[in-house]
């Protein structure tokens, strides 16, 4: 008998012995509630992540005064970006185009002044931006070591709460691709339940919220 | 930052897992800082420890936990960092994966009908934060990696009640249930904690405690046998004429180390009401009327 199937008699005999625990679902089926976007962008704020909003066909222009107010030299932008976003940045700027298969070191990383992306779901009573990774996105690392974060959250995929966002991530059919949930810059609470900043992930995160027209 | 060189130069990642979802195959790592995510990307190989009861049966289920779990556990709305992985994503993140499933007692309390609830926790450390107890003895007493209530109804569970620890925990509480009230999952952790002292009496087997308890028993079984106690405990009394004991003799001493033993009285209440009241129960001496 393998390790697995003993272990998997014993849950069997222990929930025999013990009486089954509830079966079938656990989580009524959500129906997704779109989110307020005024809410999102204040839960964001009072993470003290940055939030500017614009509306579709001025997101170059908001990304150029970003990274300008910013003093970015360099900008990280993964493939499958919308070409746009970078067409007002300063002359100053070089843009780091990075796909799938472009090997880059974690030195070369760490030295990037920020990295630019798109989202794919977020909530509005967290404040809480999800990336499952996919074109536009970039590999998790791209947005882990550099110490900025410029993300472009559209404000259709912004829903109410946390089960919202893990019924809409099931709907786009993302489960299972590597998802990272941000609410605000790398902090720990656990020294005294008191919220510090900076520690691991990137330091700043400057989140553009576009308007539908 | 040297914590942060050793995280990019790192091979291998050991992590464990808040979550895992049997429909998917998902694991979820809720943290704070983001080391969590270093660890979880940048090395090439990751291997993940993962106790059983942390598997759920469905995606959707973690709405209402991840919902919960933040709000429970530091009062946020939500943590900063959340990853959530389903074995190697090429190109992305460690490209060698490893999930060990730990049993290690866990089955053990899955068969108990009461116990098995302990397996619901999220460890949120709301209990912890609530309760009076662990606020004086810190987690340390608890000797072992699981604190404050939620550990002394599982660590007994997990390891047995065979140590001294072990068998000391379910009585470290007051059992006041600020516990269970703060608890988002609804653990009746005093529930657990009185069963596990029927427990750990259990195992003991007969003791001083057991067999006096038992005396006592048979003692106050019978309104005959009671009386003729008492009226020994009162002539004892009177015969001693005040220079009764005050302290109780070997093992019983524990008891009369802060307390006074008490004087038998004079006279037993029974005998009293006996002298005092007629047989309809209103007093002879018409002072009640
Ligand atoms: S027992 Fe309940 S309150 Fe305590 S840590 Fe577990 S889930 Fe939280």
């Amino acid at each position: 008998m393998s390790a697995r199937d003993e272990m998997l008699a014993r849950i069997r005999t222990a929930n025999a012995a013990a009486g089954a625990g509830p079966t079938g679902r656990l989580v009524p089926p959500v129906e997704v509630q779109h989110g307020d976007v005024d809410l999102f962008c204040e839960n964001v704020a009072d993470y003290r992540a940055t939030v500017v909003r614009t509306r579709e066909g001025e997101v170059a222009g908001a990304i150029g005064r970003v990274v300008g107010d910013l003093g970015i030299g360099s900008l990280l932008v993964p493939a499958g970006a919308d070409p746009d976003w970078t067409t007002a940045l300063g002359p100053e700027v070089s843009v780091l185009q990075v796909d799938d298969g472009t090997a880059i070191s974690y030195d070369e990383l760490g030295a990037v002044g920020a990295t630019l992306t798109s989202s794919s779901v977020s909530v509005a009573r967290t404040g809480t931006i999800i990336l499952d990774h996919s074109a536009g996105q970039g590999r998790r690392e791209l947005t882990l070591v550099p110490d900025r974060h410029i993300c472009v959250v559209a404000a259709r995929t912004v829903v109410d709460d946390v089960p919202d966002a893990v019924a809409r991530l099931a709907a786009l059919g993302v489960e299972q691709r590597p998802l990272t949930w941000i609410s605000g810059p790398s902090a720990t609470s656990d020294i005294e339940l008191d919220r510090v900043e900076g520690v691991h992930g990137p330091r700043t995160l400057v989140v553009i919220v576009v308007d539908d027209d | 930052m040297h914590l942060r060189e050793k995280f990019l130069r790192a091979k291998v990642a050991v992590s464990g897992a808040n979550f895992a979802v049997a429909e998917t195959g998902t694991l979820v790592v809720v943290e704070s800082e983001g080391n969590g995510r270093m660890c979880l990307t940048l090395p090439e190989t990751l291997i993940s420890v993962v106790g059983i009861e942390k598997v759920v049966p469905r995606f959707a289920d973690l709405g209402p936990l991840l919902t919960l779990l933040p709000r429970s556990s530091t009062g946020e709305r939500m943590n900063p960092y959340t990853s959530m992985w389903t074995g190697v994503t090429p190109g992305d993140g460690p490209q060698d994966v490893h999930v060990v499933l730990v049993d290690n007692g866990r089955t053990h309390v899955l068969a108990d009908p009461v116990g098995r609830q302990a397996l619901r926790c999220i460890r949120c450390s709301a209990c912890l934060n609530v309760c009076p107890v662990y606020e004086r003895t810190g987690g340390h007493a608890y000797g072992s990696v699981y604190p404050g209530p939620i550990g002394a109804i599982l660590n007994p569970q997990l390891r047995g009640v065979g140590s001294e620890v072990d068998a000391s925990l379910p009585y470290a509480s007051s059992l006041c249930g600020a516990c269970f009230e703060a608890c988002p999952v609804r653990i009746d952790i005093p529930e657990v904690l009185v069963d596990l002292r029927t427990k750990v009496v259990e195992a003991k087997g007969a003791s001083a405690e057991g067999v006096g308890m038992g005396a006592m028993g048979w003692l106050f079984g019978s309104a005959g046998r009671l009386g003729l106690a008492q009226r020994a405990a009162t002539l004892a009394g009177r015969l001693s004429r005040g220079r009764m004991p005050r302290n109780l003799p070997g093992p019983l001493s524990g008891w009369t180390n802060a307390r006074d033993l008490p004087a038998p009285p004079p006279e037993t209440f029974r005998d009293w009401w006996m002298r005092t009241h007629d047989a309809d129960g209103t007093r002879r001496d018409g002072s009640d009327r």
